[in-house]
């Protein structure tokens, strides 16, 4: 078929960004878009906090609102210990956030849809909680693989068990993001496939008819505006959580 | 005299302002219904893959070992019930939220 075919993970491909001097170290559209949430973030913030004021204005609320959301999850979850942490998860936070709003726009390359980004800051999370708990714990920490209140005999058996499910910690917190966002923009593009098949197919009776898969779009727009932002607070409360376990091993 | 009524309508407004406010403090004791309605997302989203993160992992275990022992499949065979016990492990402790 010579027409318009539907290439739902096109959009994922990696290419090359900056010019010459971005095909020269292989600095990718991704990095880009890190650059750019990483960028908006930083520039959010210096322009929200540089007025200072008591009443604040609405980029200085919206940065307030921010971070004391990002500052309530930590103290909520972790406990009063939780402020020491709240600047890698408030970064963890934000970075994700605006990596996932920033890819949904036209043009833009949703890097948290790539499982190696994900894993990467997955991997981090998991390591840091890891150590945090050798840190404040020593060789005790080993105890937390071990539940109390069971009977010595069972230990073989639920030790593995305890063992695996925190080994698992790294690629459920990986895949969720990653499966979600890819799973909205592969769903976004199908549609808007649906409307040029549609259109080739039919002709002007198709065109009418692909307002069906537009209105699924622009349903499948919000949602994807709640899932960017539901995931980003999934991925900072669940470090949050994995850090209680570390700092206070129940 | 005159200030009689205001004052009620100023008392009233702080006092919605005032439960705005402290909305966030009684989401946290999961008792209205934003909050509760938010925790189910937050878990629907988590469990599916809480389980299959586990079985996954111990799976690959079991093969790993299994490729360094030469006794294939049986480590595999035998870390499927393992990895789904882990998973089984996940979603309880995901359902207490800790």
């Amino acid at each position: 078929m010579a027409g318009p075919s539907i290439d739902a993970l096109g959009q994922f491909g990696l290419t090359t960004g900056l010019g010459p001097i971005g095909r020269a170290v292989n600095f990718t559209n991704s990095n880009e878009a890190m650059l750019a949430a990483a960028t908006i973030i930083v520039a959010l913030f210096a322009v929200g906090l540089k007025a200072r004021a008591l009443v604040p204005g609405r980029v200085q609320a919206l940065v307030e609102v921010l971070y004391e959301f990002v500052h309530n999850m930590c103290v909520d979850t972790i406990g009063e210990e939780g402020r020491r942490f709240f600047p890698l998860v408030f970064t963890i936070f934000s970075f994700i956030l605006l990596g996932n709003l920033i890819g949904l726009f036209p043009y833009f390359f949703a890097f948290t849809s790539h499982i190696a980004v994900t894993l990467a800051l997955a991997l981090f999370v998991f390591l840091f909680s890891t150590a945090v708990g050798f840190y404040t714990h020593g060789f005790r920490f080993l105890k937390f693989f071990v539940p109390s209140g069971v009977p010595g005999w069972l230990l073989p058996l639920l030790v593995p068990i305890e063992f695996i499910s925190y080994l698992s910690r790294p690629v459920s917190l990986s895949v969720r993001l990653f499966a979600n966002m890819t799973a909205g923009h592969v769903m976004w593009e199908v549609f808007a496939g649906f409307m040029l098949l549609l259109t080739a197919g039919l002709g002007v009776f198709g065109a009418i008819a692909s307002v069906v898969p537009l209105g699924l779009n622009v349903a499948l727009a919000a949602l994807e505006l709640l899932v960017a932002g539901l995931q980003a607070y999934v991925f900072a409360i669940l470090t949050c959580l994995y850090l209680h376990d570390a700092v206070h091993m129940h | 005299m005159s200030d009689g009524p205001e004052k009620t309508v100023f008392e009233e407004r702080l006092q919605a302002a005032e439960d705005a406010a402290s909305g966030p403090k009684r989401r946290k004791a999961g008792k209205s219904d934003a909050g509760s309605a938010q925790r189910a997302i937050e878990l629907a989203m988590r469990l599916g893959v809480e389980m299959v993160a586990a079985m996954v992992i111990a799976v690959v275990i079991g093969w790993g070992l299994d490729r360094l022992l030469h006794t294939k499949p049986w480590l595999m065979i035998l870390m499927v019930p393992v990895g789904l016990a882990a998973g089984l492990r996940n979603l309880l402790r995901a359902e207490r939220g800790k």
